[in-house]
């Protein structure tokens, strides 16, 4: 297999770029996709590459095609993906929701832009955390990836893939137009460098009777694609081991519901990941993803100048979230803030984590532009004051 | 008694036998549908599990999932044939249909058929048109007839029903046909032309409901709807020389569209082997 752009190579390429790369080395095969600002760049080169891989790559009449198209492909057994950025995300919430219930593997990117509404559609934001986790309605748990520089993109596109393919479950790529159109150099592995994660396909025609059951007690059923001769019923509706509509059984709907759920949750910490900076003997800690990561790391180093014990926590994973980390740094610090670009919501779950252990303050900027790190020293100097 | 009904019934191979006896009203057109499918797919002799059958929200739905014995995609309400075009591009050589009512597919689902229609993507839509959303109770469909009665046009509907076949026909699609459940040799002969068909083509099967939409409009009983469908049925060959005003309240039935013409995923297929050849990538013996 030839690839049509460097591998085993550094370049120098956007972010959205980026994602589109990665998606092709982690095996991704379909694309289905509707024209948005600023997650539009990835479609373009999806549609670039895709045929020179044997892939395809698909406009469809909206973003609820583009999902839906996603999903089908998915059972026919492909990798699939698809990008979009604030309004497209609000219109994939139902079909986000039925890839949860139907365990469909897939990836979904966020190029999150300012809103609501049609908002800033050229600007940065991260005003989509709580939609990206709690956007769809009902029960649910899924995946949350915060890349904050182009590398990430491309490395947290790859666990993407292999994440979704592990837990049979969407993944939410959630980056932003800073991320997204900004150029730097990217390192591509050789495939061959690379682990790649299939899913579980049902082993005998026993297994494959149990579309949603827990045959392998590891809480994530091997998947019979289409077209095998499986004769897998797939449905929305709460259905059980089997995939049979039980719509009025509370019993059927816990135990399903649960086990989606406990699949993602029990499962934390290997999914969760983040990278501490000065943290050991930190007495302010900064907690940030995505581009604010980069602002919040550069003024931690101006605060320690200043002689202030300050320390970050980046978190590469904003769902399943790691309440106990948290709490475990709040028992050691005095303060902790959260730097983000929205009105509060990583905050929330930061508070809840810290439990009270530490008084946590929002350093919040809205508007598309990214905090400096100066604007960041500056508030935490004047806490302190 | 249910399963000496089931053993006689010769198509109820092709059934998801636990799933029966239905869940759809007695004198439901739905029954009908699903016999004249499986008498399609018989006759052809099409293995079930060469085919994907997908489904979006409402009764109609249902006929395609759980009941018929395939790989079955039981989808999000109006989104059946965007999930259909990903299974389609994803496996070729299968066949792929969509069975849905006329609320799902061309209410809320509308925009989905259109363009399916306009890609002329190889899959095959039945769209069961009953004139209602009956699953939510009988509430006023885009196929609802001017003037009729519905839970939320309980004087009258004041609105204009939309013409699923011809808007297909023109949005470009390789085969469309409008049968009633009346008429069920001809519909079998139409979905089997359909399934045959290289491009997107599309049965509008008119379908009674008697318990949400007949009963509100002076036709209580099957066979009242299915005695309303015969009397108002017009060959689309007499159609041709009638005025629109001639037309009004009538059903047209036959075939209005049966063409060759390019099909999406052999496009598809084809630009990927023309693009790995000039490009030289891909292919077995690239490194």
């Amino acid at each position: 297999m030839r690839y049509p752009f460097p591998v085993g190579a550094a370049d120098f390429i956007q972010g959205d770029e980026a994602i589109a790369r990665a998606a092709i080395l982690a095996g991704c095969r379909f694309y289905a996709g509707y024209p948005i600002t600023p997650a539009s760049e990835i479609f373009e080169a999806m549609s670039l590459y895709m045929p020179l891989v044997d892939g395809v790559s698909i406009q469809m009449e909206d973003e609820i095609g583009s999902i839906a198209a996603v999903i089908g492909a998915s059972w026919a057994g492909a990798k699939a993906m698809t990008a979009t950025s604030g309004p497209g995300f609000s219109l994939m919430m139902e079909n986000l929701g039925y890839a949860v219930m139907t365990e469909t593997p897939l990836v979904l990117v966020n190029v999150q832009r300012s809103g609501p509404s049609t908002g800033q559609p050229t600007l940065a934001a991260q005003g989509d955390v709580m939609q990206a986790i709690w956007g769809t309605h009902g029960d649910h748990s899924l995946i949350v990836l915060t890349p904050a520089t182009v590398q990430e993109a491309f490395d947290m596109t790859i666990r993407a893939f292999n994440l979704a393919e592990k837990y049979r479950t969407p993944v939410i790529l959630l980056t932003d137009a800073e991320v997204g159109h900004m150029r730097e150099r990217v390192y591509a592995p050789n495939p061959d460098e690379l682990e790649l994660v299939y899913r579980k396909l049902p082993v005998n025609e026993e297994e494959a009777k149990y579309p949603f059951g827990d045959v392998h007690g590891d809480l994530v059923p091997p998947m019979p694609i289409f077209g095998k001769g499986y004769r897998t019923y797939v449905t929305g509706l709460t259905h059980d081991e089997r995939g049979r509509p039980k719509t009025v059984e509370a019993e059927v709907h816990e135990k399903l519901i649960k086990r989606i759920v406990a699949k993602i949750e029990n499962n934390k910490k290997d999914i969760v990941d983040y990278e501490t900076y000065e943290l050991d003997d930190a007495e302010i800690v900064l907690i940030s993803f995505g581009i604010v990561a980069r602002s919040a790391m550069r003024a931690v180093k101006e605060l320690r100048k200043e002689g202030i014990k300050a320390g970050l926590l980046k978190l590469n994973v904003v769902w399943p979230f790691d309440f106990e980390l948290i709490e475990k740094i709040a028992e050691n610090a005095e303060r902790m803030y959260v730097a983000e670009m929205n009105l509060g919501q990583l905050y929330h779950l930061v508070k809840e984590g810290a439990n009270g252990k530490a008084e946590v303050g929002l350093i919040s900027r809205i508007g598309g532009e990214v905090h400096t790190p100066g604007e960041i020293v500056e508030r935490i100097k004047n806490d302190l004051r | 008694m249910a399963k000496q009904i089931y053993t006689k019934y010769e198509m109820a191979r092709y059934l998801r036998k636990e799933a029966l006896p239905t869940a759809l009203c007695p004198g439901c057109g739905g029954g009908t549908v699903l016999n004249a499918f499986a008498n399609a797919i018989d006759q052809l002799k099409i293995d079930p599990r060469d085919l994907v059958v997908v489904s979006g929200i409402g009764c109609s739905a249902w006929i395609a999932s759980p009941y018929f014995l395939a790989d079955t995609l039981h989808t999000t309400h109006g989104r059946a044939i965007a999930f259909a075009t990903g299974v389609k591009v994803g496996l070729p050589d299968k066949k792929v249909v969509v069975i849905s009512g006329d609320g799902d597919l061309a209410g809320i689902g509308g925009n989905h058929l259109i363009h399916a229609a306009r890609r002329n993507i190889d899959i095959t839509v039945i769209l069961v048109n009953n004139f209602i959303y009956g699953m939510t109770g009988g509430q006023v469909a885009p196929t609802t007839p001017f003037g009729a009665i519905t839970t939320t046009t309980p004087y009258r509907n004041i609105e204009h029903p939309l013409k699923i076949a011809e808007t297909v026909a023109s949005a470009g699609a390789s085969y469309v046909a409008r049968w009633t459940t009346f008429h069920v040799y001809q519909l079998i002969e139409s979905i089997k032309k359909a399934l045959n068909v290289k491009g997107f083509s599309l049965v509008e099967v008119i379908s009674q409901c008697p318990v949400q939409f007949g009963r509100r409009n002076r036709m209580k009983t099957p066979a009242e709807m299915l005695r309303w469908f015969s009397k108002n049925s017009i060959p689309i060959s007499k159609a041709k020389n009638m005025s629109p005003e001639e037309l009004e309240g009538k059903i047209v039935i036959g075939e209005f569209v049966n063409k060759e013409k390019p099909e999406f995923t052999e496009e598809l297929n084809k630009l990927i082997d023309e693009v790995a050849q000039y490009y030289s990538l891909g292919g077995e013996d690239a490194d």
